[in-house]
């Protein structure tokens, strides 16, 4: 069930290709020389699901996600973003990356330009919207995300959890379909994660496609629709969290569960 | 101070077993160096009434003097705050420097009657072959930078033998091959614009370098974040990874700036009418070769504090956003 918030954070309607999922992969490889960091992954994700990726470090999560919008390139298999087949083309990269949002551990916000200028600029670059327009847009946003009155400042004068903040806004400035996540509260003070939490919260609660690399378990529980597990650059088990946190068949993610819920 | 510790160390000059051997070697190198000799031991050996006294006695008098003007002198900078202690130290230097000037016995009536062409014919080309030299070299060296960090073979090997050819040949060897080998292929060049072209090339590969450096700088998730938007590769490079590497940049190409403009005397071998080749040829009529180089030599010193002044400025402006 998607529970309608007051804010809301999705302003975009779902493309017309109701039918296609928002992220099909099929049987993905890649590797880094001779090391296989990605072994035959399959993977859907369905328009507005929300999805966990979860796994001991160094089990490909990152990178898988880093696939979908071309960061990492792949050797093997497909990957179809919005009906898009990601190639090497730049058409294809391009009109891929339009439709995708990313959120990054380390926030990487641009530190020479301020909050507003940060959400403005790819607005006015990619999308070649006015200047006024896009002020206006990346000021909607960060206002959802409660950054307030703090758009003129540069991302060096804010907190950790409003950077990571900004950076959500500066990526829902782009109304993107899809949301990637690649450990967005890893790098935050313990204090500062819940407040980066809430606004994904609130952002899933709005219907948004949302694939997420995180630690967070109670995170999944609560608003995943799926969990990935993942060890070795392989999809080992994936399920609705009920499942996959009460009963874990496999004995990695048994292994894995067992380390990290103390 | 940089990352300043909290802690008050004993100051480095305060102590006595720093300054005591800092004086006793002072004094010794005066007496070593037979300072009673020199014109600063004559006028103190006058000012004494020991004229005329023995060399030892005219040494030790300028040991002693020199010595005890320099501790007092320390005694009271030390007390002086950070600010004044810079500006007093910076001050005396200079005065000593214009002093060793002033020993040469200048004529200044020479200086006077000559300043007006140095200034108007010299200082002008100097600056106008630098200023036109600066900015092709660094759009030369902004290309350079992005050929060598390009994928495009052909682009990075003509920006690696550039590097290496202008960077590894002399800068005099640079200009004498253009002005008289270009001829040989049937283009006559003027000697400024010969000179011009040598120093661009010459400096926009050492700038290629420093470019580069700046950019490489740049951590990789910069890259990742403008691409992830969506931005193209001309706009992350000129919007996002340029405008931060320039706190890189700056401060070195501050530095070849300055060393440009001193080199840009190298051009007066092939006849340019700057500042280094007005000043050896103005003095050779009346012998006051002396007199034309320590004008020409102040000049170059004034405009270098005024490049440094200029790159302060630039540095202050683009830590506006200190990163992270």
């Amino acid at each position: 069930m998607i529970r309608k918030s007051r804010l809301s954070l999705v302003e975009s309607t779902p493309e017309p290709t109701g039918a296609v999922p928002a992220v099909q992969i099929r049987n993905l490889s890649k590797w880094y020389g001779s090391f296989q960091a990605l072994t035959d992954v399959d993977l859907t994700i369905s328009r507005g699901e929300k999805l966990v990726i979860c796994g001991p470090s160094g089990s490909g999560k990152s990178t898988l996600i880093r696939t979908i919008n071309a960061l990492e390139n792949f050797q093997k298999g497909q990957i179809i973003v919005d009906g898009i087949e990601l190639t090497r083309k730049p058409d294809a990269v391009e009109a891929v990356r339009k439709r995708v949002g990313m959120v990054f551990q380390q926030f990487n916000l641009f530190p020479h330009l301020t909050v507003l200028e940060n959400c403005t600029l790819a607005l006015r670059l990619v999308r070649g919207i006015p200047h006024k327009e896009a002020e206006e847009r990346a000021l909607h946003y960060l206002g959802k995300v409660r950054i307030p009155d703090q758009a003129h400042k540069y991302a060096s004068q804010l907190s950790g959890g409003q950077q990571q903040r900004v950076a959500i806004a500066r990526a829902l400035s782009m109304q993107p379909d899809i949301m990637l996540f690649d450990e967005p509260t890893s790098a935050l003070d313990p204090e500062m994660v819940k407040e980066v939490l809430d606004t994904m919260t609130q952002l899933a609660g709005e219907g948004m496609t949302m694939a997420v690399v995180t630690h967070e378990m109670g995170f999944a529980r609560q608003v995943a629709d799926r969990v990935v597990f993942m060890d070795r650059g392989e999809i080992v088990e994936h399920g609705p969290p009920s499942e996959f946190f009460s009963n874990p068949k496999e004995l990695r993610a048994q292994a894995f569960l067992s380390q990290i819920l103390h | 101070m940089h990352y300043a510790d909290n802690v008050d160390y004993p100051r480095l000059l305060s102590r006595p077993s720093v300054y005591i051997p800092g004086l006793a070697i002072l004094f010794g190198i005066l007496l070593y160096t037979q300072a009673g000799t020199t014109s600063l031991g004559q006028a103190l050996a006058g000012v004494f009434g020991m004229a005329g006294d023995s060399l030892l006695a005219a040494n030790l008098l300028v040991a002693i003097v020199v010595t005890a003007v320099v501790a007092l002198n320390v005694a009271v900078v030390m007390r002086l705050s950070l600010k004044h202690q810079v500006y007093v130290v910076w001050a005396e230097l200079a005065l000593l420097v214009l002093l060793f000037f002033y020993s040469f016995d200048l004529s200044f009536e020479f200086i006077r009657r000559k300043i007006g062409f140095l200034l108007t014919q010299g200082l002008v080309t100097t600056l106008y072959v630098s200023a036109i030299s600066i900015v092709i070299a660094s759009v030369l060296a902004m290309i350079g930078a992005v050929a060598k960090l390009s994928s495009n073979g052909i682009a990075l090997g003509i920006a690696n033998f550039y590097t290496s050819l202008f960077r590894g040949l002399p800068l005099l060897m640079q200009i004498y091959m253009i002005y008289l080998g270009l001829p040989q292929l049937g283009y006559v060049i003027d000697a400024v614009p010969a000179g011009i072209l040598a120093l661009s090339l010459c400096y926009g590969a050492y700038m290629t370098e420093i470019f580069r450096a700046g950019i490489e700088s740049i951590p990789k998730g910069q890259w990742e974040a403008s691409r992830a938007l969506g931005l193209k590769p001309k706009d992350t490079l000129i919007r996002i990874i340029l405008p931060q590497a320039m706190r890189i940049i700056i401060p070195p190409t501050g530095n070849q700036f300055i060393a440009m403009l001193k080199d840009s005397s190298l051009v007066s071998v092939v006849g340019v009418w700057e500042l280094m080749y007005l000043a050896r040829t103005q003095g050779q009529t009346e012998f006051r070769h002396v007199e034309m180089m320590i004008t020409a030599s102040l000049i170059y010193w004034i405009l270098s504090i005024v490049l440094e002044l200029i790159q302060g400025r630039i540095e202050r402006r683009f830590n506006r956003a200190q990163t992270r």
